[in-house]
């Protein structure tokens, strides 16, 4: 079935999933430690407006409830939180540049790719509209996965996690029309658990090492801190 | 009766060609004018860049000494590949058959072989402002050649066909569609649109600054009609890609037949979209910064990407199994 023959509210649907992959881009590219956090913040308000568009297109009014909740944690709750820890430890203006940027980029690249070829037989079931969509978020997933493996960053690298955090609850949406509300209730308050242990570990990290790269983590001295 | 309606179509076709190299200073002058209102001045009038192109065109050529046939040459080279290229692109009517002979990779090759030549014009005299324009210019259009391939794909993909009037064609019969591809594709395309004809934030079209200029700088050593012609292309240009984003992403209203009434309306429509695209142009030069030209390759990278990802989307999401 191609996009012609679906209503423009599924149309909808589709281009605001691709926008979150887009987001996904930016977050994966993004050196500034408070743009990055706004494109996390973007991308949790476009999965809500996914979540609620798929909620008036497939008449499935319990998604308004998971959209409501992912728009409040995931695009307010979350990044102010980020926007605080960052101001306390001071990396306001901090710079965080991926080391080869277009190569970085191409390899999420083909990550879309490897997700689209992933996902080909599932998408011949002719499941729901959403199907195209699993896809896309299996590639969010993948992402920010990617992210968590090339950034050096320890607040980046929570930003990668979170952002895996939003491609898995759009698979949920896309493939099966959404988790139940106990699930979702539950995997929220984990989310936010572990944005407040990733609080206190920023800090812990901070006063041992004296910075959030966490490459020095690998070193063996503790006390030196000098370069090598 | 065929002969007659053969004859008038390409009469039509012509003369959407003039009215392409007619309206472009137009298009510049209500650029600066937008700009100008926009810094709180009054700006000059509307019609300045027809007179700066009479008051050229009517001065004496003065050529260097070490200037060669290349440099006399490349000023009509430039024009006339140009203006083919945008005689090419559907301004007003679709259904004209200029747009058979040619199909968008065209446009791009003929844009191409005209950087080509610009690029050796400059390097020809021998000055170094010339080559480090030349260089520079090659930079950019390497970079941004891909992207704009790329979005033309999309674009191809989805209409089943490179040509500019069949994918005009579909898209208007297809009537309204959100597709996420075309979104992208309308993004790399602005991208490149920028940096290929020299504006913020890759360029400033304004400045003889002698470290930042690309394009002034390759036309350093032109004057009189030579200049004229070169100034009048890079004019054609800009309103080659305002034309091509609002005719292929935005398609309403472009004269599908030939009567009258059709184009009168195709005319207004056109001339109504190119003034938005030109105050959005001039808002948005107004708002940024030029890069720093080693910025430049980020920027194109992340129009080659949008231009992927329009791909891409066109695949996953459109064409569905």
């Amino acid at each position: 079935m191609s996009i012609t023959q679906l209503p423009l509210l599924q149309q909808l649907v589709l281009v605001l999933a691709a926008i979150v992959l887009f987001t996904s881009f930016v977050l994966l590219a993004q050196a500034r430690l408070v743009s990055a956090i706004h494109a996390f913040a973007w991308q949790g308000g476009l999965a809500a407006a996914v979540t609620s568009v798929v909620a008036a297109a497939g008449h499935t009014p319990h998604l308004y409830f998971s959209a409501l909740l992912t728009l409040l944690l995931k695009a307010l709750l979350i990044p102010w939180m980020l926007h605080r820890l960052v101001h306390r430890l001071e990396l306001d203006r901090h710079v965080d540049l991926l080391r080869r940027p277009a190569l970085v980029v191409m390899a999420a690249v083909a990550l879309v790719i490897f997700s689209y070829w992933l996902v080909l037989p599932m998408v011949q079931q002719e499941l729901t509209f959403t199907r195209n969509i699993v896809a896309i978020s299996l590639a969010v997933v993948l992402i920010g996965l990617l992210m968590m493996v090339f950034r050096q960053q320890a607040v980046v690298q929570v930003l990668g996690f979170m952002s895996m955090e939003n491609g898995l609850f759009l698979a949920a949406v896309s493939a099966t029309g959404g988790m139940p509300l106990v699930v979702e209730l539950g995997v929220a308050f984990d989310v936010l658990v572990a944005m407040v242990l990733f609080g206190v570990f920023f800090f812990q990290i901070r006063a041992n090492i004296d910075t959030l790269d966490v490459d020095r983590l690998n070193r063996l001295t503790e006390t030196g801190g000098e370069e090598p | 009766m065929d002969y007659l309606l053969i004859a008038s179509t390409w009469g039509l076709a012509l003369l959407q060609a003039l009215l392409f190299a007619a309206l472009a200073p137009l298009l510049v002058g209500w650029v600066r004018k937008v700009k100008a209102w926009l810094q709180n001045r009054r700006g000059a009038p509307l019609l300045q860049p027809y007179r700066d192109l009479y008051k050229l065109l009517g001065k004496e050529v003065r050529v260097a000494h070490t200037a060669s046939v290349l440099f006399r040459a490349a000023p009509y080279v430039v024009f006339i590949a140009t203006w083919l290229a945008a005689s090419a692109v559907p301004l007003v009517a679709v259904a004209l058959p200029t747009a058979a002979i040619a199909d968008i990779i065209v446009v791009v090759g003929l844009l191409a072989l005209a950087r080509f030549f610009l690029a050796l014009a400059g390097m020809d005299v021998g000055t170094a402002f010339g080559g480090m324009g030349a260089s520079r210019e090659m930079l950019v259009s390497a970079l941004a050649e891909p992207a704009m391939l790329m979005a033309v794909f999309t674009l191809a993909m989805t209409a089943h066909s490179t040509n500019l009037a069949s994918v005009v064609d579909a898209q208007l019969a297809g009537g309204l569609v959100l597709r996420p591809s075309y979104l992208f594709a309308l993004g790399a395309l602005i991208l490149v649109a920028l940096a290929e004809t020299g504006r913020i934030p890759v360029d400033n079209p304004t400045t003889h600054l002698e470290l930042t200029m690309i394009h002034e700088a390759m036309i350093l050593e032109y004057s009189g009609r030579h200049l004229a012609l070169m100034e009048w292309a890079a004019q054609i240009k800009l309103l080659l890609y305002g034309v091509l984003i609002a005719n292929i992403f935005l398609p309403w209203g472009i004269a599908g037949s030939l009567a009258p009434a059709d184009l009168a309306l195709g005319l207004a429509a056109v001339v109504l979209k190119l003034l938005a695209l030109g105050a959005a142009l001039a808002l948005a030069e107004t708002v940024l910064a030029k890069m720093r030209l080693f910025r430049a390759p980020a920027f194109l990278n992340l129009a080659l990407l949008l231009a992927l990802l329009g791909l891409l989307g066109h695949v996953i999401l459109e064409v569905g199994a």
